[in-house]
């Protein structure tokens, strides 16, 4: 569904991600991790249009999106959260989300806008009430609002940014759960970047690790978790918290 | 909501009914140009509502009036074709300014100071061609005998007075499509957050532009109707950066979010312009701009809404931030 070639992002001197390469197959959840400025944002931020790549490709469904304008890449049917929740303010919840309803599908219908906004509330668990405001929100709520815009904008493919910073234990495992359930129900391929690397890795089928920019590891959660390299660059060298992520991943799904 | 529109259309009919009783000329002038204010500055907040705050709209208006005036006086247009032709004008300036902003992301502060360059040029380019407008001393459309449909020259106050309302209402008629529709959520959105926005699919360029169109064609149409009525135009009057503070000015003081801001703006400064004039004649001259700008700093302070804004507020258990015409 996505292949991405030899993504480069150099800002000046700066290379951000450095010849990235990697395929997303439909239906899957497929997650990234590595830690604070391993690049994982700006790939997302490239995948999405937010910024252009300074070489490489990106196809989705066939056709090249590098470097395509944002509305256009989410109008092809790509939705993106953000790390830190981004709510309209002046708008209510349900404006928010009937927004993304009306430009993320391109079809301009506000009948099928208000329709999207129902559903895509409905299904992350927010309240459908047209007037309440954004600025009830915790936390979690925040970020169910986040994600209910990225799904009313009719995504094939879902770029998930860091979608449990800020929540507690029982939050975490209610959001991953979520996400399991968009792919399910919706059938929804996912792309979820993450630095909490337990939860994850309870439900996504692939993962791949970045470290200052580049791929250093991927394959399923319970080989990546227990590859030296990815031990030694992104969990440090403290062996029991290493032993601790390869255990939480061989936990059977879901629970 | 049936109540509102009754006592919108009660209000509609007894301004329409209004010049047929009372037909003092001095009054009946200050009320076209309050209407002809009033619609120049509804022009104004549709953008300048969304952060979009343009210094450049004194140039729209003066190209709306200039470009009128000069085609009826050198090539003999008639205003009929020449407003349009003015609007298309001021429209076509508008894209060029503001779309190398919109696409290189030139907003806030820079925004308003590539805007104020704008009324600053071309307030320079009639100055500068006064072998054609006049220059500074200001230009005069050439007279019909009497009133005439085709020259829309017209004698009478009251027919200027029905023009100058039916504009006004168009003005408040475009400024609710745009507050119901999906054009506003998305510059909401915008407003606080570009990069959200474009995430939620909306095509940031494209809304930008299209709002800041709308607002510049309605203030040409503003500067044409300015200068058929007085029939004289200076760049001091209808172009400039005066005119443009003007705009912000009223606007913020009657209030931004609300349909009839503007027009409470247009009633204060136009009634506070007169009452210095007639109160204390050449000795006030250049007084109203100094009580503008100590009465904005005051107003930005303690009432940022504006009075209407801020009346509205009171009245309302649930204060909505759009605002409701």
């Amino acid at each position: 569904m996505l292949t991405v070639d030899g993504l480069v992002k150099r800002f000046g001197g700066f290379t951000a991600v450095n010849n990235v390469s990697f395929r997303v197959e439909q239906g899957e959840i497929l997650g990234l991790i590595g830690p604070n400025g391993s690049g994982k944002s700006t790939i997302f931020n490239m995948l999405s249009g937010t910024l252009t790549p300074s070489a490489g490709s990106i196809l989705f469904n066939g056709s090249e999106i590098g470097g395509h304008p944002p509305h256009r890449i989410i109008n092809s049917g790509i939705g993106r959260t953000f790390q830190i929740p981004r709510p309209f303010h002046r708008l209510s919840i349900f404006e928010n989300v009937a927004l993304a309803g009306y430009y993320g599908q391109g079809s301009h219908s506000r009948a099928r806008a208000d329709e999207a906004a129902e559903r895509a509330l409905a299904m992350v668990g927010l309240s459908t009430d047209r007037h309440a405001s954004v600025d009830g929100l915790g936390a979690a709520g925040l970020k169910k609002l986040e994600l209910a815009k990225a799904l009313a904008t009719g995504p094939k493919l879902l770029l998930a940014d860091e979608s449990l910073g800020g929540l507690d234990e029982t939050e975490m495992d209610q959001a991953a759960e979520m996400l399991r359930k968009i792919r399910d129900e919706l059938g929804i391929t996912i792309i979820w970047v993450e630095h909490i690397m337990g939860v994850l890795m309870r439900v996504v089928d692939r993962v791949m690790v970045l470290d200052h920019g580049e791929k250093i590891s991927e394959g399923l959660p319970s080989a990546v978790a227990g590859d030296p390299r990815v031990i030694e660059v992104y969990l440090g060298t403290d062996a029991d918290s290493s032993q601790a992520a390869a255990a939480e991943a061989r936990r059977p799904a879901g629970v | 909501m049936n109540s509102r529109n009754a006592a919108w259309a009660t209000g509609l009919a007894a301004l329409i009914a209004l010049p047929f009783v009372y037909r003092e000329p001095y009054h009946l002038h200050l009320l076209v140009l309050i209407l002809i204010w009033s619609f120049a500055y509804t022009s104004w907040s549709i953008m300048g509502r969304f952060g979009l705050v343009s210094l450049g709209h004194g140039g729209f208006m003066g190209v709306g009036a200039y470009v009128t005036a000069l085609l009826w006086n050198h090539l003999g247009v008639s205003p009929w074709i020449g407003i349009p032709l003015s609007m298309v004008a001021a429209g076509a300036l508008a894209l060029v300014v503001a779309y190398p902003c919109f696409r290189f992301r030139i907003t806030g502060h820079y925004f308003v100071l590539v805007t104020l360059a704008l009324s600053g040029i071309v307030l320079q380019v009639i100055t500068a061609t006064r072998d054609y407008t006049g220059g500074s001393l200001g230009y005069t459309p050439n007279r019909t005998k009497g009133s005439q449909l085709l020259a829309l020259q017209f004698d009478d106050k009251v027919t200027w007075y029905l023009i100058a309302l039916f504009v006004w209402v168009m003005g408040l008629l475009i400024w609710r499509w745009v507050d119901r529709s999906m054009s506003r959520y998305a510059m909401e959105a915008i407003s606080e957050d570009e990069d959200a926005a474009a995430a939620a699919g909306v095509n940031v360029t494209a809304e930008k532009l299209k709002i800041t169109l709308i607002s510049a064609l309605m203030t040409a149409l503003a500067g044409a109707l300015y200068c058929q009525y007085q029939m004289f135009i200076s760049p001091d009057t209808v172009s400039g950066i005066a005119v443009s503070l003007q705009m912000v000015f009223a606007v913020i003081v009657g209030g931004l979010y609300v349909s009839l801001g503007p027009t409470v703006g247009a009633i204060i400064t136009i009634l506070l312009a007169e009452i210095l004039r007639i109160g204390f004649g050449t000795k006030a001259v250049g007084w109203d701009n100094l009580v503008y700008g100590v009465l904005l700093v005051v107003f930005i302070i303690f009432l940022p809404k504006g009075i209407l804004g801020s009346i509205l507020d009171r009245f309302k258990t649930q204060p909505k931030p759009s605002g409701t015409p």
